[in-house]
């Protein structure tokens, strides 16, 4: 029923649009400002995050429209460096804002964070991106990921992830290789498209016998 | 692997639709002729089997599926025959042996039968099954057990149980009355109580061998008649019992004393009577068995030595067969996502709009696709594959059967390289596999090495040296040669026959719902578990 809900979130997006300027929403209530240090938890799930308003896109998860849609709305940067929370940018002629969050679940809702905006939730793409502070090269990891829905993910520049159909958020969904997180910072960054209904995303470090790391120091100031 | 594991391969094969049909497993490769084969035994990587005849054949392989002819055990007893004491008791004739290693000691039980039913059954005693090891030597110890030709008992045909607890028994039997039990000593190989009688756990059978399981003992014999060829009625049928002396039921609780057993292994395909179960557990969940054949359809009729996987349901073992060539979808255990070339796939039948649902639902079709009107899926750019002309049918309008995907219609537009992954199973041209062995590639028990390759290309699956997967035209490379186990739970075990740079075993893994990736075998995870099924 995942098509048919995407007509629906249409329809509900489109009718909405004018309440949706008219009055500020309760922010999400698994989502908040970054207090103190962040580390991986128990499970090895990362909290803390820089999160870009939606972009509008076609919202189509195909492999071709996913690699259109990232030609549209492609990464603002800074190239070098992390954004600050607040920090403004333009992406295809919209106006976005960067925004520092905790999430409390294990997972990062988009559909609560774009909706608590009166930001579109269908037909968009979420930049998102976060550090790890690794205190000594580590090789034989793997980056583990859910998303709902299409996504890629880069490490340190690198791409290791590309999920192009439609899914839900589904714990070590996506992998990627095997990877070596350097000591010293490590940067993630993805793009989340979403075509309606639900949106969410979750991320994991796995080690070398393909279980959870937690403790690694998640941060989102420049070093 | 022969000419009959090539024939497999031909153009005529592949060209049937292999995946409509399952054709009958194939025995093993090489000089296979045995009978009354014993358990096949392991030492240092070589695999040994004995049989009835002269001085009691062996048959030896370097890797399980390629065996040849190995002299007999007997040519290093003095005289090249059992000692006196067994031709006392029995005869001279050397049938149906069975061997287990103790400690450092391997005993082989053997019958020496002279007209039946007078009989025995005798031990001999060795360090080693390697013919060229210093070691290997042979010493006669006597009878264990034997028959005098009047009471209801036939001694040949011996099975050997080392138990759970340490004790350690010995069944044998064939017709002439009862499969009896006695225990003996691991130390000498004999008889522990030789004066205490012995047990009767089943009736009018042979090639008696006991396992065990979960608690269970299980007494597997052979029914029906041998030494027939294609009119044999062998089959092998099964009981068991919480004790090692019995009572053995079968499924149906008759006691195998009054005739009972579940059918285990029945004539199939291209053989005839099967008979002479023997365990090969070969560790990490995998279990085999191995039995001869009355008849090989294939080899003019002869009897053969084949090993099995060994499956088990519901508490009962269930004969498994190696993997035939055909197409397949390969789907994670873990996931219930199968393995794919990385590639845009193409649904079925071309994009078509989504059907509304029936009168009332409130489900309503959308429009189709078209430029300028976005839709959630519009059609990618590729080869037509619209749907059959007309009007689209309505909710429970049927249309048109629908052609299987060609993949010569929707490879044209695949990258030249692309890596694997794992996705819904959508019964597209990417998700078919052709496994197929590979000739002159050797093996492991009981099969050949295969390639995987999706169907209608040369793409086939391949391990990289940094432990990952990938696909490339196929070369023969070693990275490209897959050892196929089923499992005991009658999934597949998927492993390359090396890995570039690395001396470890890997298997195809699940790592993610999406990712495919080469692994340790964890025999206690759904991880490297894969079923294979008809796409």
């Amino acid at each position: 029923m995942k098509v048919l809900l995407t007509s629906l979130a249409l329809s509900f997006a489109s009718a909405s649009v004018p309440s949706q300027e008219a009055a500020p929403r309760p922010a999400a209530a698994t989502l908040s400002a970054p207090k103190g240090a962040s580390q991986s938890d128990a499970r090895g799930f990362i909290h803390r995050w820089l999160i870009l308003e939606p972009v509008p896109v076609a919202g189509r998860l195909t492999e071709p429209a996913v690699r259109e849609a990232l030609e549209k709305a492609p990464h603002p940067g800074p190239a070098n460096g992390l954004p600050r929370n607040g920090d403004e940018a333009t992406i295809a002629g919209t106006s976005v804002r960067w925004h520092a969050l905790d999430t409390s679940n294990y997972n990062v809702n988009l559909y609560h964070f774009a909706w608590s905006l009166s930001k579109p939730t269908s037909n968009a793409l979420f930049w998102v991106i976060t550090t790890i502070d690794s205190p000594r090269e580590i090789q034989d990891v793997r980056l583990a990921i859910g998303s709902n829905a299409a996504s890629r993910w880069w490490l340190n520049d690198q791409p290791v992830i590309a999920l192009n159909d439609d899914r839900q958020a589904v714990i070590d969904d996506g992998v990627s290789k095997r990877l070596t997180l350097k000591q010293g910072r490590n940067v993630i960054r993805a793009a989340i498209i979403n075509g309606g209904g639900a949106t969410d995303f979750c991320a994991r470090f796995l080690d070398s016998n393909d279980k959870p790391i937690p403790g690694l120091t998640v941060s989102l100031s420049s070093p | 692997m022969g000419k009959r594991a090539a024939e497999l391969l031909t153009p005529v094969f592949l060209a049937a639709g292999l995946a409509a049909w399952v054709v009958p497993a194939h025995a093993l490769d090489g000089d296979i002729a045995i009978h009354d084969p014993s358990t096949v035994m392991v030492e240092n990587g070589r695999y040994y089997a004995y049989g009835t005849g002269a001085g009691l054949p062996a048959l030896v392989s370097d890797d399980g599926w390629t065996w040849r002819r190995a002299g007999n055990l007997m040519s290093s007893l003095p005289g090249g025959k059992a000692g006196a004491a067994v031709l006392a008791r029995g005869g001279e004739n050397t049938w149906a042996p069975d061997v287990i290693r103790v400690g450092e000691k391997v005993f082989v039980y053997y019958s020496a039968p002279a007209t039946q039913p007078r009989s025995a059954i005798g031990l001999m005693v060795g360090r080693t099954l390697d013919p060229e090891s210093p070691d290997y030597k042979w010493e006669d110890a006597g009878p264990v057990v034997w028959s005098d030709g009047v009471e209801d008992l036939n001694a040949i045909d011996p099975g050997v149980l080392m138990g759970p607890d340490g004790r350690m028994w010995l069944v044998y039997g064939s017709y002439f009355g009862y499969i009896k039990l006695v225990e003996l000593d691991p130390r000498t190989g004999l008889r522990r109580y030789p004066d205490r009688a012995p047990f009767n756990v089943a009736i009018n059978s042979e090639a008696a061998i006991l396992i065990h399981r979960d608690g269970w003992y299980y007494l597997l014999v052979t029914h029906g008649s041998c030494c027939q060829g294609a009119n044999s009625t062998y089959n092998i049928r099964m009981g068991r019992s919480r004790k090692v002396t019995g009572p053995y039921l079968d499924n149906m609780g008759v006691d195998m004393v009054e005739g009972g057993g579940k059918l285990f292994a029945a004539s199939r395909g291209r053989h005839v009577g099967p008979g002479h179960f023997g365990l090969l557990d070969l560790g990490d969940g995998v279990e085999k068995f191995s039995l001869h054949y009355e008849a090989d359809l294939d080899r003019g009729g002869i009897s053969v030595l084949d090993i099995r996987p060994l499956l088990w349901r519901d508490g009962w073992p269930v004969a498994g067969d190696n993997l035939v060539a055909g197409t397949f979808t390969l789907e994670s255990a873990r996931t219930g996502t199968v393995l794919e070339l990385a590639v845009q796939g193409h649904p079925v039948g071309g994009f078509r709009q989504r059907r509304g649902g029936p009168p009332g639902s409130g489900i309503v079709a959308s429009a189709p696709p078209s430029a300028g009107s976005p839709s959630t899926n519009p059609p990618p750019s590729g080869p037509p594959q619209g749907p059959p002309p007309g009007p689209p049918p309505g909710f429970n309008q049927p249309g048109p059967p629908i052609p299987d995907q060609d993949p010569a219609q929707v490879a044209m537009n695949w990258p030249a390289n692309a890596d694997v992954r794992l996705a819904p199973a959508m019964l597209q041209a990417q998700q078919k596999w052709v496994i197929a062995p590979v000739a002159n590639a050797g093996g492991y028990p009981g099969a050949p090495y295969y390639r995987i390759t999706i169907a209608g290309t040369e793409r086939s699956l391949t391990a990289t040296n940094e432990r990952e997967l990938t696909t490339r035209s196929f070369t023969g490379a070693a990275e490209q040669l897959w050892r196929i186990d089923q499992l005991t739970d009658g999934t597949w075990r998927l492993m390359p026959k090396i890995v570039p740079g690395s001396s470890e075993a890997w298997a195809l893994s699940a790592v993610g719902s999406s990712m495919p990736t080469l692994a340790r075998f964890d025999p206690a995870s759904d991880r490297q578990r894969w079923k294979l099924g008809a796409p």
